[in-house]
């Protein structure tokens, strides 16, 4: 069954728009993942044009995050203040990365620049991701290697603008989470992604956040950055496709109870390795297509 | 179908002849089985039947052309081992849309010079000035634009057919696939005889989105925020009937 999307304006099958939906849904909802940096590729790869691609993932991600969110508040595993100066990090960062998308657009540049950027990301994200699993298979069989320290003071902690936050039991830089909120709302505007995969390793490691409410603060301040995200390219660009969002969201949300049932019954590391082998996947198709030599040197641009 | 829309075609046919009568015989009547292409919900391409008939025996070349567009291009080239677009070319004024159909090969139908002044062949549709650059640049860009759209079939690459039912009738089908631009179309239906132009005929065709496609697609772009506030406004409520769902469950 074919559907015309308005806004992307192709004919699409329905079934394989749900399917991918729910496939992409259900990984997230076995990793814990948003699955936007597994969708937009896979939507540029079906020939949904990138800035549709981009701005239509960002509205589907608005509502996936808000079922997480939603979940984890009932838990009390929400860090608002936090999630306050990680938010106004990622208003700023995702105007600029609006503009800057229709900047690049207009220069002809940015479908290079959207798939460079998940090559690098996904390719840091997913090689970082396997090691670390692979790291802790080894170490379960060797339970006497070291543990890492708890708290450690680097310069990070000598930044002006200190600021108490209770609930992560941290006294630190608000300019710490408000640059760490800028860098992922850039990406989210242009990769079309939520940002979780870069947001939860920075506050683990970079803010040294507790790992019970870095899940849920993340996905707090990603609906309202995805939500400036869809705004900003719905009002500048216009390219919010609403019809491919449905679509995409119907598909995810119920790939992702699915796949939210079935996590309890898999094994954490190598859950882990395998998300990181498909991160790196996707990472290498792209990389590939990046280096090999184009169908066709010209190429189709801008069209009014 | 087809059976069906050729005796809508013919009988839309025997009207116009009578229309036209015997007395004040025109050379040349076609007519478009539709003259709107609608883009709905399900669309998924779609044909358009021309029919039409000839006083007197001749040949008939069909030519389809869409809107006008601006067109940017992008010429790649290595850059530390990867692609990059590193040139730009901009037609300012070419069809966006091109279906040629005739009764036989165009070379020997038509001369070179009614060919090129009626606009019966896409390279000289698709023109850029002298100013950018030199002739063989010129042509390899030109090239270039007419391959990236025949690829997405916008231009067709092969002469369509236009066949008669007897000496004085003809029809030709005409596709248009979903991709397909919108706007106000023309199509000429040219009559020749010995290489030389007897009548040419232009009928209007328009392609247009309507119903929820047409209203989707004004409401972004005329009311670009509130759209944008909508499709929020849609995830939010999306995302926590999923919650109130799984929650129950």
């Amino acid at each position: 069954m074919q559907i015309y999307l308005p806004i992307a304006e192709m004919s699409v099958n329905v079934f394989l728009i749900l399917g991918l939906g729910g496939v992409v849904g259900l990984l997230s909802g076995i990793f814990g993942v948003g699955g936007g940096f597994l969708m937009t590729p896979i939507l540029i790869f079906i020939g949904v044009p990138s800035p549709v691609a981009v701005a239509t993932e960002a509205n589907q991600i608005v509502a996936s995050s808000v079922s997480g969110v939603l979940a984890h508040w009932s838990r009390g595993n929400v860090d608002f203040k936090m999630g306050a100066v990680l938010l106004l990090g990622g208003l700023a960062g995702s105007s600029f990365g609006v503009w800057l998308f229709s900047v690049l657009r207009d220069v002809g540049q940015i479908d290079l620049v959207i798939r460079l950027s998940y090559v690098i990301f996904l390719g840091i994200i997913g090689g970082l991701m396997f090691v670390e699993s692979l790291r802790a298979l080894t170490r379960r069989r060797n339970p006497a290697a070291a543990r890492r320290k708890l708290h450690k003071h680097t310069w990070v902690h000598g930044l002006p603008l200190k600021m108490r936050f209770r609930k992560s039991k941290l006294y630190i830089s608000a300019l710490l989470p408000f640059g760490v909120g800028a860098l992922v709302g850039i990406l989210a505007a242009i990769m079309g992604v939520g940002g979780g995969f870069i947001m939860v390793p920075a506050m683990i490691y970079l803010l040294g956040m507790p790992t019970f409410v870095v899940v849920g603060t993340s996905l707090f301040q990603i609906i309202f950055v995805t939500a400036n995200v869809t705004f900003l390219q719905a009002y500048a660009n216009q390219t919010v496709d609403v019809v491919l969002a449905l679509l995409l969201l119907t598909g995810g949300v119920i790939g992702a109870q699915i796949g939210a049932r079935l996590s309890g019954k898999l094994r954490g590391e190598q859950l882990r390795i395998l998300l990181a082998l498909i991160v790196l996947a996707v990472c290498t198709k792209l990389g590939i297509d990046l280096a090999l030599v184009p169908e066709d040197i010209y190429s189709m641009g801008y069209s009014e | 179908m087809s059976g069906r829309r050729s005796l809508v075609a013919f009988g839309c046919l025997a009207l116009l002849l009578a229309l036209v009568g015997p007395g004040r015989a025109s050379p040349l009547v076609a007519d478009l089985s539709k003259h709107l292409v609608a883009i709905t919900t399900a669309f998924a391409g779609s044909d358009v039947l021309l029919f039409g008939a000839v006083e007197e025996p001749g040949d008939i070349v069909v030519v389809v052309r869409g809107p006008p567009r601006r067109q940017v291009m992008h010429r790649k080239s290595r850059i530390a081992g990867i692609w990059v677009n590193t040139a730009t070319m901009t037609f300012d004024d070419v069809p966006s849309f091109f279906a040629v159909a005739a009764s036989r090969p165009l070379e020997e139908i038509a001369s070179d010079s009614v060919r090129k002044r009626n606009g019966m062949n896409i390279e000289d549709l698709v023109t850029l000035p002298s100013a950018k650059g030199s002739e063989n640049v010129r042509d390899e860009w030109r090239q270039a634009l007419i391959r990236n759209k025949q690829r997405e079939g916008l231009y067709q690459p092969q002469l369509g057919r236009v066949s008669f039912s007897g000496p004085r009738l003809f029809r030709s089908d005409v596709f248009f696939p979903a991709n397909v631009p919108t706007g106000n179309y023309q199509v000429q239906t040219y009559l020749l005889r010995d290489g030389a132009l007897v009548s040419a005929q232009t009928t209007p065709l328009i392609v247009g989105k309507i119903g929820l496609e047409a209203d989707l697609f004004d409401f972004a772009h005329e009311q670009a925020a509130f759209y944008g506030l909508i499709a929020i406004a849609l995830a939010l409520l999306a995302g926590w009937l999923a919650h109130v769902a799984f929650r129950r469950s």
